[in-house]
């Protein structure tokens, strides 16, 4: 079964089987506003948990994405380099970043699931 | 949290602070006033809608404030010792930018000067200067001014500025002299019965006003403009866009205390007459750099590939010398693409130049342009 869990800087990773898709919250596309940029990470490159991976820029500001999970990149969403809007549209569906092979699946239970996020981001206000 | 709350308590509010937060705008701090970033329409839009048609600013966070002598010539005379404009021979009704100075020719400030239209008003100045600096500027002022001019801020008038190519028609229902006005021209009016002062000018590129009114008034009269089909309420993030297209600079970031006019490409602003006979704070360097060119020099910059470059990016030349730093950046919705401005050493000022944009650590290719990157489309009478 598929699971969705989230960190404190808005990312989610999406588990299937080991490979993670990752993007950025609902509530942080909302942050940020209309996205103007986005600059993905190439396939094959590794990160550690943490790691700038990403770039998501809005008119006024541009943000860091952070690897949740250690991995080495499979895929990334190209389509969102001519269409980074999309990312304002569908951020948790079709405007996925990228997907990461994980190389540690025990990392993911330090992250919040659903309920905790949503309590966090209403803690946040 | 505490620190949060606390710091919030502090920041001031516009009269226009109820109606932003009716309309769903997202309040955040700017310069000691919870201002607007945008409302629901987002940024993006906010910008296109005021470039398509009209939009409506709060900028009453800026500091209004009157110039009292006892003759123009006198208040003229005391204003021209801080500001390397032409004041003097600025007529009735007239409207001109211009910046308070340092010893060092530096920008204490940038201001728009207004003389009124009214002979009753002769030794009178209406001043508007950024929020930031209106504190500062006020005491600067007061030190400098003769005992004869004084300097009154008026605390209790909200600024409005309707900008975008449908702003006079807009204008024009409820002010029907408001069309008839010259660009960088003011005057005394009446906008469905309120008592205003409204000047053709602003901070977008387009045609377009602004509008000093009394407190209490501010918010029928924003309400009344609203109520207008091609008007939408615009935000700090697209008021930022729209001058950073038009090429327009933010006091702090594109100009401040260390960069002079002539640096800052601002010459266009000192009449010849000044130039010639000095008499401003910072003179000696500002006539130096006139006659012998100044160091460096505030650029357009565009990227060439789609990642916006932000202020503080380090610019380079081809073989990768450091030649300066953007002081804005971002994403041009109307250029659709990253556009930019800084400074960079006179060598490489040149329109078409090639540079180098230290993005993330990598040297991404880009080209000096000239400014603005949106032509102005201010109002010219026929």
């Amino acid at each position: 079964m598929a699971e969705i869990k989230y960190t404190e800087d808005h990312e989610y990773a999406h588990l299937d089987g080991d490979v993670a898709t990752i993007g950025i919250t609902k509530h942080a596309q909302q942050q940020l506003g209309d996205v103007v940029y986005v600059e993905l990470p190439e396939v094959g490159k590794s990160f550690a948990r943490g790691d700038e991976a990403a770039v998501v820029e809005s008119v006024k500001a541009a943000a860091e994405v952070y690897a949740p999970v250690s991995g080495e990149v499979t895929q990334a969403n190209e389509e969102l380099e001519g269409n980074p809007g999309l990312v304002n549209e569908d951020p948790e569906g079709g405007a996925w970043f990228f997907k990461l092979k994980l190389s540690d699946k025990s990392e993911l239970d330090g992250m919040m699931d659903a309920d905790a996020y949503a309590k966090f981001v209403a803690e946040q206000g | 949290m505490t620190n949060e709350a606390n710091a919030s308590e502090t920041l001031k509010r516009t009269p226009l602070f109820a109606l932003h937060e009716e309309l769903g705008g997202k309040m955040v701090p700017f310069a000691g006033y919870e201002m607007p970033v945008q409302y629901p329409l987002g940024v993006l839009k906010e910008h296109l809608h005021t470039r398509a048609k009209a939009g409506l600013f709060d900028v009453s966070h800026m500091g209004q404030a009157d110039l009292i002598g006892p003759d123009h010539e006198t208040t003229a005379a005391a204003l021209e010792a801080l500001v390397p404009g032409e004041i003097a021979k600025l007529g009735p009704g007239r409207q001109r930018y211009t910046m308070l100075l340092n010893e060092e020719g530096g920008i204490v400030d940038d201001l728009m000067v207004t003389r009124p239209v009214s002979g009753e008003d002769d030794g009178r100045l209406m001043l508007v200067v950024n929020a930031a600096c209106k504190v500062e500027d006020y005491a600067h002022m007061q030190a400098h001014l003769p005992d004869n001019v004084q300097l009154e801020p008026l605390e209790d008038r909200a600024l409005l500025a309707l900008q975008g190519p449908a702003a006079a028609a807009v204008m024009g229902r409820w002010c029907p002299q408001a069309p008839e006005l010259g660009f960088m021209r003011a005057s005394s009016a009446e906008f469905d019965g309120i008592d205003c002062h409204i000047s053709r000018s602003g901070y977008t590129g387009e045609d377009g006003y602004e509008i000093s009114v009394a407190a209490g008034k501010a918010e029928q009269l924003a309400r009344t403009l609203l109520s207008h089909d091609d008007v939408e309420a615009i935000g700090l993030g697209a008021r930022d866009s729209l001058r950073l297209e038009a090429g327009l600079c933010l006091y702090g970031h594109d100009i401040d205390e260390t960069t002079s006019p002539v640096e800052a490409g601002l010459v266009w602003s000192i009449a010849k007459r000044r130039r010639e006979e000095g008499g401003f704070p910072g003179a000696a360097r500002i006539m130096r750099e006139l006659r012998d060119g100044p160091g460096r020099l505030r650029v357009g910059i565009e990227p060439e590939g789609k990642a916006p470059a932000r202020e503080g990016t380090e610019v380079r030349d081809e073989s990768g010398a450091s030649i300066g730093r953007i002081t804005s950046g971002g994403f041009g919705p109307s250029a659709d693409g990253p556009i930019a401005m800084g400074y960079v050493q006179s060598a490489h000022a040149k329109p078409g130049t090639g540079v180098a944009l230290m993005v993330r650590g990598s040297a991404r290719p880009a080209r000096i342009v000239e400014l603005p990157f949106i032509q102005h489309r201010y109002f010219r009478k026929k």
